[in-house]
């Protein structure tokens, strides 16, 4: 009994992080692990798989349709609690602040299901430290892009060279302390103005 | 556990008067508030916008959730200091149910009204082919009706109806089993109650995903515009004086920041005021309406604020006076006895067996004492807070029933239609 494979179910809205975690839960072991990526169904999964821990994603507003099942499963003798240790604010904290809530049933060792809980807590977090260098570099491509056009509008309207272009650029930044791809698009939107 | 206390300083001040404010102390305060995109955390909303919390020295953060069960699971951990809340959830986390219950208290209610039943145009049609149904508005007949049209589908072998409520401790779930009940309809055996979050309860009626809904404002007049369903029944109409929302936060957290709850209490009351004006109306639906409160038509928010409503896609109207009450007759007093009322149907429908232990448990989640001291005994009505409920016109129940709180068993056993009988019989202590 202590030793059976527990069930996991993931419920996440979004496929490429719920597939991170699949991947994570594959890696600790776990064999019993089912992904659904939409609400749609999820009642009958829970009553079919009777999951031990459940994941869900913290935005998901279907939480509260969880809830009311967990009601009516309560009814048949099968309670489930949220989270393992309450006691254990700082897991908590970070769970919460990682976006992660889970479902745990009721008397399960807490040993068993604490490293589920941390491995969720820790893709949830690359996951989304993964989006921020996505929206990182795709900010850089841009800033980079209105750098070079406002290069070429300096070099043809004022005869610049490119090094010299991108030298009043890096100085006009520096006089009027803003980021260098701001006073860039100032200058593309001035150049749309007067030509 | 906590219990009320009126031994402590203040709560028996006779004055009439709050109790002053000494600045200092605790300071100058932040107060991190969750909240769910609905009209009726509207005093929440205006006391952090219009300098309501400002002129208390407090700053209201307000943090916008997608589901009570995150605004539940962040007030527990710490997250939030308070919260809007449903009326039923301090009650349910007092009484140690659902997934994660949490001691939480409520010193202040947001006010009530706000709630209707709205049923898809084919359950409508059908239940006026039942007949019986007149030209005015009657909740009662509605149900009836409906009643009607259920035996029918069961004689005929169709599924039964599904019915979108918001969370098992909620004020709806309560509602549309009172009005379903009313109308001699078991919710348990007749219809199939399930969870919709209120925004996606328009487009899950589109989608036959379900065929009713019981929900806040501004989701019922949502539907109707859109021609998608017909408003039955509004909470007016089955309780006039069920609470609705209120603010929730930790007892502990209360006892330790006692200065800053007296002047986030100050300030909702403020607020509170200011929202039941006429005259301010127009610009309270104006910031309701702003995507980062709730992101609805502007126009729909002041229909709905002035209670009236358009029940279906046809142009049919009807306007309920008080749909909203922010403040006005003790809107915002937090009475014991309504949350002994929603311990009724908690165990009218077997979520909770009844006990003079739970009774007492069910009693301290509502905290008068914590209003009294902040806004003077003035401020409270001269009622007794636990009283018999339902028998003063405008106060009644839909079925005609008289809660008395000094016997609940009796109360809940009047009722015929109930969940199983053993889950009502009152325990003995011990």
């Amino acid at each position: 009994m202590t030793h059976r494979d527990l069930t996991i179910l993931v419920i996440d809205e979004n496929a490429i992080r719920a597939s991170i975690i699949e991947e994570g839960l594959h890696e600790a072991g776990h064999r019993k692990v089912t992904v659904i990526h939409e609400v749609q169904g999820v009642a009958r999964a829970i009553d079919t798989l009777r999951p031990d821990v459940i994941v869900i994603d913290i935005e998901n507003p279907n939480r509260d349709m969880m809830e009311h099942l967990f009601q009516l499963t309560r009814t048949v003798g099968r309670p489930i609690a949220m989270f393992v240790d309450r006691s254990d604010t700082a897991s908590i904290e970070a769970a919460v602040e990682a976006g992660v809530s889970a479902y745990v049933v009721d008397g399960l060792k807490k040993e068993r299901v604490k490293p589920i809980l941390d491995m969720a807590v820790s893709r949830f977090n690359a996951f989304s430290r993964l989006q921020r260098e996505l929206a990182d570099a795709k900010s850089a491509l841009e800033e980079r892009k209105v750098i070079e056009r406002a290069k070429g509008i300096l070099m043809k309207m004022r005869g610049l060279s490119e090094d010299e272009a991108f030298a009043l650029l890096r100085q006009t930044a520096m006089n009027e302390k803003k980021k260098m791809s701001e006073i860039a698009q100032s200058v593309v939107t001035a150049a749309g103005l007067l030509m | 556990m906590t219990t009320i206390d009126n031994s402590r300083p203040g709560a028996a001040m006779g004055d009439g008067l709050p109790a002053p404010v000494r600045l200092g102390g605790e300071g100058a305060r932040t107060i991190r508030a969750g909240f769910i995109p609905l009209v009726d955390a509207a005093v929440l909303i205006v006391a952090a916008e219009l300098g309501f919390a400002r002129k208390e020295g407090l700053t209201l953060d307000l943090v916008k959730d997608v589901s009570w069960a995150n605004v539940r699971d962040r007030l527990a951990f710490r997250q939030f200091d308070i919260a809007h809340m449903l009326s039923p959830m301090p009650v349910a986390a007092m009484l140690g149910l659902g997934s994660n219950p949490s001691p939480t208290i409520a010193p202040f209610s947001l006010g009530r009204g706000g709630n209707a039943i709205t049923l898809s145009n084919r359950l409508f049609a059908r239940m006026q082919e039942e007949g019986a149904l007149g030209e005015v508005e009657d909740a009662l007949a509605h149900a009836r009706a409906l009643a009607a049209v259920l035996a029918r589908m069961r004689q005929s072998g169709e599924a039964a109806p599904r019915l979108g409520v918001t969370y098992p401790f909620s004020s709806h779930n309560y509602e549309v089993r009172y009005w379903l009940a009313a109308g001699g309809i078991d919710p348990d055996r007749d219809v199939k109650l399930v969870v919709v979050p209120p925004p996606l309860t328009s487009d899950a009626l589109a989608a036959g995903a379900i065929d009713g809904f019981c929900v806040g404002a501004p989701w019922n007049m949502v539907a109707s515009e859109r021609g998608l369903g017909r408003i039955v029944a509004a909470k007016q109409d089955i309780w006039p004086l069920a609470p609705e929302k209120v603010i929730g936060m930790r007892p502990e957290w209360a006892e330790s920041n006692a200065e800053t709850v007296s002047r986030l209490l100050l300030a909702l009351d403020q607020a509170a005021r200011w929202c039941d004006e006429p005259d301010n109306r127009g610009t309270l639906a104006e910031l309701l309406a702003a995507p980062r409160y709730i992101g609805a038509p502007i126009e729909i928010i002041r229909r709905v604020l002035a209670g009236e409503f358009a029940i279906d896609a046809a142009g049919n109207r009807r306007v309920i006076d008080d749909y909203f009450v922010f403040h006005r007759d003790h809107a915002n007093y937090p009475r014991p006895g309504q949350a002994l009322w929603i311990y009724s149907q908690m165990a009218r429908w077997g979520q909770v067996r009844l006990s003079p232990e739970m009774q007492a448990l069910a009693a301290a989640a509502y905290r008068p004492d914590l209003y009294r001291h902040a806004l003077g005994e003035a401020a409270a009505p001269a009622a007794p807070a636990i009283r018999v409920e339902g028998e003063r016109p405008g106060e009644r129940f839909m079925d005609g029933h008289v809660f008395d709180p000094a016997d609940i068993g009796a109360y809940v056993r009047t009722f015929p239609v109930r969940a199983l009988a053993e889950s009502v019989s009152v325990e003995q202590e011990g």
